[in-house]
C-alpha cells in the first residue's frame, strides 16, 4: 500500500513533467521518419523501417530511464520533500522501491505508446510482424536495469554525475565483449585490472539486444528471450539492493 | 500515555558533518541531552547554526548520530511503529508543487495506510483546521510561503500524532497566521499531545512553552520551566513623566532617555520609586507611566548566548 502510494506519486510526477512528452514526441517522429530514410538509402524498406523503429524505441526509452530516473530521486533530496517522507511511517527501502516502481510504470506506458506507434506505421505499410515484440520485451528489461543503475547512482551523487555514470555503464554494457580483448592486449597493471573488473561487474547488455536478429528474421526461441530477461531482472534486483544499501546509510543534511 | 511520562529522550547526542572537500569534520552537536515529557510544549531555542535542526533531523532518522541515543516513546526513533505517532513540519517546507493541497494530504494519508474514506475524512478536516479549504484544489506551486506552512502543518497533523515536531514553525507567517498557529499548538496541548519545536522567535516561545532549552555550540545550556528560569520578581521599574528636568530632581534614579518634554528614568527598589514619584509630583510634573520590568526570555537568551 505504502509502496504503491510512492510509486503512483512518482508516476504522477513524471507524467506532469514536460520532458517526458518531449522525448515521446521525438521518438514517434523518429519511428515515422524510418519511412523517409528508407527512401534515401539502399536496402529493403521493410528492414530499414523496422531497424529505425526499434532503435528509436530503445534509444528514447534509455533517455527517459536515465534523465527522468536520475532526476526523480535527486529532486526529493534537493527540494527536501524527503524530510517529510522519511518522517512518515515508511522504510527507506520502501522509498527507493516505490520510486523505482513508479518509474518502471512510466517506462512501461512510454514503451507501450512507442510500440503502438511503431506497429501502426508498420501495419500501414503492410510490414506488421509480431515477432518484433520479443525484441521490445528485452528492450523493456534493459530499461528496467538502466533505471535501477540510474537510481543507484543518484542515491549518492549529483544528477550530472549520476547521468554520466549511468550513460557510461550503458555504453560499456553494450561494448563489454571488447573488454577481455582489450585486457589481453594490455600489459598487466591497473589498466588491465580495470578492464577485468568492469567486465565482471557490469552487465552485458548485448544479451538483451536481439534487434538485429528479429529484423533479419533470425529465429529466436522463447527460451532464449526468457533466459535473457531472467539475466536482466536478476541484475536489476542486485543493483536495487545495492541502491537500498547505500540509501539506508545516507544522511539528509 | 499518562501525563509527565518521558516522550522524547536525547542522551549525549554527538554529530559532525564533513566540511568542504572532506578535509575536516565540523562538529554540530556536542553531547546534547534533553527530555520532554508527555503533554508538554518544549521550545528548543538557539542561534542559526547552533544545532537545532540537526537535533530534529536526528530525532526523525534523517541523519544518523556519531554517538549518543535518541528515544521516542521509549523506543528507537527510526522504528516505523514509532513514526506512526509522530507529526513533523520541516523548516521552510517545500512539497510536491505538481500536486494540489488536497492531493498532497491524500498522499500523506496513503503513507499511513488509511482507507480512501479515512483519507478523505482526515484531509477535509485538516484543510478546514488550517484554513486552507478554499484553496485545497490549487497546485502547491501557486501557494504563498504562509500557505505552504499551513499545508505543512496539516500534513504533520494528519495522523493525529501524539508527538508533534515543528522546525521553525512561525517563520514565513504573517501576524494573523502566527496567532492561528499558536492557537493550534495550544489546542494540541489541551488534547494531551506533546509538542517539540525549534524557534528563534522568542515571543512565540514565551507565549507557548512550558519549558525551553537553549542550544549553544551543540549542547544544551539553560533548560527548564519558564517560571523557574525567569525570576518572577521585579528587576527594576521604568518611570515616564513630563515636566521637571531630571537633574533638578536629585532622585536616586538612572536617566534612560529624554524625548521632548517626556523623561524616561529607571529605579531599582520600591523605596526609590516612591521617592521619585514624590519628587516629580512636588515639582508639578505629570506621571505618564510606571512599568515594572521582570526578566524576559530575551534577557535569558542573550545572557546564555553571550557567555
Amino acid at each position: 500500500m505504502k509502496l504503491y502510494a510512492i510509486a503512483i506519486n512518482t508516476f504522477r510526477e513524471a507524467i506532469r513533467d514536460r520532458i517526458l512528452y518531449l522525448i515521446l514526441v521525438f521518438a514517434l517522429i523518429m519511428i515515422g521518419a524510418g519511412r523517409a530514410i528508407s527512401l534515401l538509402t539502399v536496402g529493403s524498406e521493410e528492414k530499414i523501417m523496422k531497424d529505425m523503429g526499434l532503435a528509436a524505441i530503445s534509444l528514447f526509452g534509455v533517455a527517459t530511464a536515465i534523465f527522468v530516473g536520475v532526476g526523480l530521486v535527486f529532486k526529493e533530496i534537493e527540494k527536501r520533500t524527503i524530510y517529510v517522507l522519511i518522517a512518515k511511517p515508511i522504510r527507506r527501502s520502501e522509498f527507493i522501491l516505490g520510486k523505482y516502481l513508479g518509474l518502471a510504470l512510466v517506462l512501461f506506458v512510454n514503451l507501450s505508446i512507442m510500440t503502438l506507434g511503431f506497429y501502426a506505421v508498420l501495419w500501414y505499410k503492410g510490414f506488421l510482424d509480431v515477432t518484433l515484440g520479443k525484441a521490445i520485451v528485452l528492450i523493456f528489461v534493459e530499461l528496467l536495469l538502466i533505471t535501477a543503475i540510474a537510481i543507484f547512482f543518484s542515491s549518492f551523487s549529483s544528477p550530472f554525475l549520476s547521468s554520466l555514470f549511468t550513460v557510461t555503464s550503458y555504453l560499456i554494457g553494450h561494448l563489454s565483449w571488447g573488454l577481455p580483448l582489450l585486457a589481453d592486449k594490455l600489459q598487466s597493471g591497473p589498466g588491465r585490472a580495470l578492464c577485468v573488473v568492469l567486465y565482471r561487474v557490469l552487465p552485458n547488455l548485448e544479451y538483451l539486444n536481439i534487434k538485429g536478429e528479429v529484423v533479419h528474421g533470425v529465429p529466436i526461441g522463447g527460451e532464449q528471450v526468457l533466459l535473457a530477461a531472467g539475466y536482466g531482472l536478476l541484475y536489476t534486483a542486485l543493483v536495487l539492493m545495492l541502491a537500498i544499501g547505500v540509501f539506508r546509510r545516507r544522511d539528509f543534511v | 500515555m499518562s501525563q509527565g511520562e518521558p516522550v522524547l529522550e536525547i542522551r549525549n547526542l554527538r554529530k559532525s558533518y564533513w566540511g568542504h572537500l572532506r578535509l575536516r569534520r565540523n562538529r554540530v552537536l556536542n553531547g546534547l541531552s534533553l527530555t520532554v515529557s508527555s503533554g508538554e510544549i518544549f521550545g528548543l531555542l538557539g542561534q542559526n547554526g547552533a544545532g537545532k535542526t540537526t537535533t530534529i533531523k536526528t530525532l526523525l532518522g534523517l541523519v544518523f548520530p556519531d554517538g549518543g541515543a535518541v528515544r521516542l516513546f521509549g523506543k528507537k526513533s527510526t522504528i516505523v511503529a514509532v513514526k506512526e505517532r509522530i507529526g513533523f513540519l520541516p523548516e521552510n517546507p517545500y512539497f510536491y508543487e505538481y500536486l494540489t493541497g488536497r492531493e498532497f494530504l491524500d498522499y500523506c494519508g496513503r503513507l499511513f495506510g488509511y482507507s480512501a474514506y479515512e483519507r478523505q475524512r482526515r484531509t477535509s478536516a485538516m484543510l478546514e483546521r488550517v484554513g486552507m479549504a478554499s484553496r485545497a484544489d490549487s497546485q502547491l506551486r501557486k501557494y504563498s510561503k504562509g500557505m505552504l506552512q499551513r499545508i505543512g502543518l496539516a500534513q504533520a497533523l494528519i495522523n493525529d500524532p501524539d508527538l508533534v515536531i515543528l522546525d521553525e514553525p512561525m517563520s514565513g507567517l504573517d501576524p494573523i497566521g502566527r496567532r492561528e498557529f499558536r492557537d493550534i499548538i495550544l489546542s494540541l496541548k489541551e488534547r494531551g499531545k506533546t509538542v517539540f519545536f525549534s524557534s528563534h522567535i522568542l515571543s512565540d516561545a514565551e507565549a507557548l512553552c512550558d519549558r525551553v532549552g537553549i542550544v549553544k555550540d551543540g549542547a544544551l545550556g539553560a533548560e527548564g520551566k519558564l517560571g523557574e528560569l525567569l525570576r518572577p520578581t521585579v528587576r527594576h521599574w521604568e518611570v515616564t513623566y513630563s515636566g521637571p528636568e531630571f537633574a533638578a530632581l536629585g532622585a536616586a534614579a538612572t536617566l534612560v532617555a529624554v524625548r521632548g518634554t517626556e523623561t524616561l528614568a529607571r529605579v531599582a527598589t520600591e523605596a526609590e520609586l516612591a521617592a521619585l514619584l514624590e519628587k516629580v509630583r512636588a515639582r508639578g510634573g505629570v506621571l505618564i507611566s510606571v512599568m515594572p520590568r521582570r526578566d524576559t526570555l530575551e534577557d535569558l537568551y542573550l545572557k546564555e548566548i553571550s557567555t
